[in-house]
């Protein structure tokens, strides 16, 4: 089956193609290795203030008293901000009308609904003042006991999970295939709540004139966050001006604008100055969203050859008491492994914790790591070998839906990846391979994958008379590349050598990106500029071809193509048009062109859309201590088409990191008594360092997909943290013999 | 109203700042908010993460647990001061090349630790590099990146 595509969306390699695909260095790298990238709080308007929070600690109740005249009388205080003298909002934080929108803890009341709540803003000439009236505030409280951990309060049936995905699926009669099976598995695995920790802490800079605003703030989705701002104030969005140039990481918690940031706003709002706000490390872990925590039930029956005939899974999460966001952990098992039979449902909780959040691969991640280990008992119980078990249960067509798959090399992947690793190599039981230090050697495996997500998104191109293009949209560089990809598809998109163009972005007044999020920025804002490079094309080649004097007169529209700042044509190179001769015989200065990215409804209609991968990890532990060591992982990856490979090497490395992570190091831990979590800092609250972090390659596995979109783009950014926890979970097993069913894998669980 | 601050002389990058401070203040506070030095980043301020990294009489410290009083007489070099006449040095150039970061926020730190590690022979293996570049957290997960950047910085600085 095969949909017809319109011409203005060919692929763009039929028309031109030389950045596109090149591992050019990062356009901003020379400014992020001399320190001169301006980060948000790296800004300092004249007459500045600094506001610093102080924060609830405990987990429910109420604030009932806090002494601001002490704050107020530390030498440099200038105001402090709570509930009683918090200037007015347009709207109630509250509120909420559609699923992207969060509510938001803006000093509303003195309720206290989770840890680590602003309870008050301290605003001083200084740093170092606003921090100690924030201090001396000394608050006191009336508490109530904190709902805490999976089983802390009543379990419910949620009315959707992620954004809009029904909590419970089902095709097929699970029940009926397990009890068909030949063999039967069913195990249990817990995934802690974990938290971004981007390096760079939320920040904000505001500063009002009159009702326009000026903010510097890291976002993953500029024009979302102006709407926010603008519904809170009851201003004009376009009143709103956010720059964003970088994000020192994002993960997720930048994707909304969080409370903090806001309270930044009213502060500088209050004070009728410009005001900077900084979160403290141990503030990012309550207001500006987590992974929630997961308990998952799979159940897994299989033939006498190894085929699944069912497969249930069943995730308990939790989320705030005031607010929806459920980990859709289970539907991992809608997409990968085949199967007549898969039911899969979630049950959460409400917990005194801040809202959870979408954190790198949500849902994905957690649900991979259970379904990926879930598989590698179902293979052991059958007697086989996880690659060949895996391979056994290829799914041809989407397993939940029965539809085609748009493109999938993770046939490729498996092989690639495995001839790489050297897994024909491995013994199919555990503990068989003592190194000669005497470590246990295990290997195990992990199948990745991750939607191919589509947004919105428009951008504005413009070919100058002096053969110079401009491109710009308000895409945002978290740290996968932006800057670079965009220009790579904005240089091919414009016919032009990239250090001929000029690509702006990173600012809320420049056409709307979409969201950094999703691992579909590239693709959705990549697709805004390849059409709006295509229309600025279009004009050109209109003024060329219908000019008697142009040597392209009469080729049509579609007789020419563009390359290297010149338009041919098609059936005659020799013939050809500077864009610079065109433009001055029109009189023109310059043209432009706008383009929109957006999903192809039809195409994903008939097809499913996702990026697949395969990993393998070898992990060494030490059989008296448990302690574990990753020493090897080896990734393939098939993502559709690559934009820049240097770069999508990085994002595979930092999502495999990400995954090793998730299986050994992160956990965020919450005390029963008071609610808090007691780790809300970087040293207790692990995350790899170097020195954790072993041999990695990932492999770029070809992958040409006519349907995701004309540009052929999937994603990288997440689908490396898929596959990796479960690989090195399995690697452990492998090791030890002993079957982790609780992430972070412990010592005291090999030990036994 | 009152407010007690001392005089502190300070040699950054070679060029030498009076500044009047409360003592409480830290080196990193000072050299990004009185200084305008903001290529040094915080992002702990509790000495846990090495995005502050920056040299004392060429060694590396944490600037947000350094007093900025403590750093009177001495010397500090920070990111700013790293590129000479607006070369790379060798340990930035590499980072560019290998790719060795992504949002680039733990970066300077990153580079003023890599600039010591070379320079304290702390750069003969993968395996050394990794062990004396773990003060420096990086959540973008740019490791193996850094390893080959430090590596290759470590063969040009060395020959």
């Amino acid at each position: 089956m095969t949909l017809e595509l319109s011409l203005n969306q060919q692929p763009a390699h039929l028309r031109q193609g030389s950045s596109i695909g090149q591992p050019l260095t990062r356009r901003d790298g020379f400014l992020k290795v001399t320190g001169a990238a301006r980060y948000a709080a790296d800004n300092h308007p004249p007459g500045m203030l600094y506001a610093v929070l102080a924060v609830s600690s405990i987990a429910r109740g109420r604030v009932a008293l806090l002494d601001v005249e002490a704050a107020k009388a530390h030498a440099g205080v200038v105001e402090v901000m709570t509930p009683e003298n918090r200037p007015p909002l347009a709207t109630d934080p509250d509120a909420k009308n559609n699923p992207f929108m969060f509510r938001l803890d803006l000093l509303q009341n003195d309720h206290i609904r989770y840890p680590n709540q602003t309870i008050a803003v301290v605003i001083a000439e200084t740093l170092e003042a606003a921090t100690e009236g924030a201090a001396l505030l000394s608050p006191r409280y009336e508490a109530q006991p904190a709902r805490v951990g999976l089983d802390g309060a009543e379990s419910f049936v949620p009315g959707g999970v992620g954004i809009g995905s029904p909590a419970v699926h089902h095709k097929g009669d699970v029940e009926a295939g397990l009890k068909s099976a030949a063999t039967r598995i069913e195990a249990t695995y817990e995934t802690p709540a974990q938290y971004h920790n981007a390096m760079e802490p939320h920040a904000i800079v505001a500063a009002w004139d009159g009702d326009s605003l000026s903010i510097d703030t890291p976002s993953q989705g500029l024009a979302m966050a102006q709407g926010r701002i603008a519904g809170l104030f009851g201003i004009a969005p376009e009143n709103i001006h956010i720059r964003s140039p970088f994000l020192g990481g994002g993960f997720g918690s930048k994707g909304m604008i969080s409370g903090p940031q806001v309270l930044g706003i009213l502060a500088a709002r209050l004070v009728g100055r410009p005001v900077k706000l900084v979160l403290r490390r141990e503030q990012m872990y309550g207001p500006v969203g987590h992974r929630a925590p997961t308990r998952q039930t799979l159940r897994m029956g299989m033939d006498s050859e190894g085929r699944l005939t069912a497969i249930g899974h069943h995730a308990r999460t939790a989320s705030s008491t005031f607010d929806d966001f459920f980990e859709p952990a289970a539907d991992a098992s809608h997409t990968l492994y085949a199967s007549p039979a898969i039911a899969t449902s979630h049950e959460a909780v409400r917990l005194d914790t801040g809202t959870p959040l979408f954190m790198r691969a949500p849902g994905e991640a957690t649900g991979s790591i259970a379904l990926e280990s879930a598989i590698d008992e179902a293979a052991a119980a059958c007697g086989m070998d996880p690659l060949e078990f895996r391979q056994r249960n290829y799914a041809e067509v989407e397993p939940m839906t029965g539809k085609p798959f748009s493109s999938k090399a993770l046939r490729e992947c498996y092989t690639q990846a495995s001839e790489r690793f050297g897994w024909q190599r491995r013994p199919l039981q555990p503990r068989q391979m003592p190194d000669k230090d005497g470590f246990l050697t295990g290997w195990g495996i992990g199948t990745a994958t991750f939607p191919a997500i589509m947004f919105q998104a428009e951008a504005r191109a413009v070919l100058r008379a002096d053969g110079s293009g401009l491109m710009e949209t308000g895409a945002q560089d978290m740290g996968q590349g932006a800057w670079t990809a965009f220009a790579q598809i904005a240089a091919d998109g414009l016919g032009l050598d990239i250090d001929q163009v000029d690509f702006r972005a990173g600012s809320s007044d420049l056409p709307n990106a979409g969201i950094a999020g999703g691992s579909g920025h590239t693709a959705t804002a990549g697709m805004a500029i390849h059409n709006a490079g295509a229309a600025v094309i279009t004009r050109l080649a209109d003024l060329a071809t219908r000019h008697e004097a142009s040597p392209l007169f009469g080729a049509g529209n579609e007789g020419v193509l563009a390359r290297g700042g010149r338009l041919y044509r098609r059936d005659d190179e020799s013939r050809s048009e500077s864009y610079g001769e065109i433009l001055a015989r029109a009189g023109l200065a310059e043209i432009d062109g706008r383009g929109t990215g957006t999903p192809d409804s039809a195409s994903r209609e008939a097809y499913a859309m996702h990026a697949h991968g395969a990993v393998f990890a070898e992990v060494k532990v030490d059989p008296d201590f448990g302690q574990i060591r990753v020493t090897r992982l080896v990734g393939a990856f098939a993502a559709g088409r690559v934009i820049n490979p240097r770069l999508v090497r990085s994002q595979y490395y930092g999502g495999m990191i990400w995954g090793v992570s998730f299986a050994l190091h992160e956990e965020a831990v919450t005390d029963r008594r008071s609610g808090r979590i007691q780790n809300a800092n970087l040293a207790e609250y692990h995350i790899p360092v170097n020195a954790d972090v072993p041999s990695v390659a990932a492999l770029l596995v070809h992958e040409d997909d006519p349907y995701v979109n004309a540009l052929g783009i999937k994603g990288v950014g997440e689908i490396g943290i898929t596959g990796t926890a479960g690989a090195v979970a399995n690697a452990v097993w492998h090791a030890t013999g002993v079957r982790p069913r609780r992430f972070p894998i412990r010592i005291e669980d090999l030990l036994g | 109203m009152t407010k007690t601050t001392i005089p502190v002389h300070l040699d950054i990058n070679g060029d030498r700042h009076t500044l009047q401070l409360e003592p409480r203040v830290t080196l990193l506070d000072a050299l990004r908010d009185r200084l305008g030095l903001t290529g040094t980043k915080k992002g702990c301020d509790h000495g846990q993460c090495g995005a502050c990294t920056v040299h004392v009489d060429g060694e590396r410290v944490l600037a947000c647990l350094t007093l900025a009083a403590q750093a009177e007489g001495r010397t500090v070099t920070t990111i700013e001061g790293l590129a000479r006449e607006g070369e790379l040095h060798p340990v930035q150039a590499a980072f560019l090349e290998q790719d060795a970061f992504q949002c680039g926020y733990c970066t300077p730190g990153q580079i003023m630790s890599a600039v010591a590690c070379i320079r304290e022979g702390h750069a003969g293996s993968d395996e050394e590099i990794r062990e004396y570049m773990a003060g420096n957290l990086c959540r973008c997960g740019a490791y193996p990146h850094i390893v080959a950047a430090v590596r290759q910085a470590a063969l040009e600085v060395q020959s």
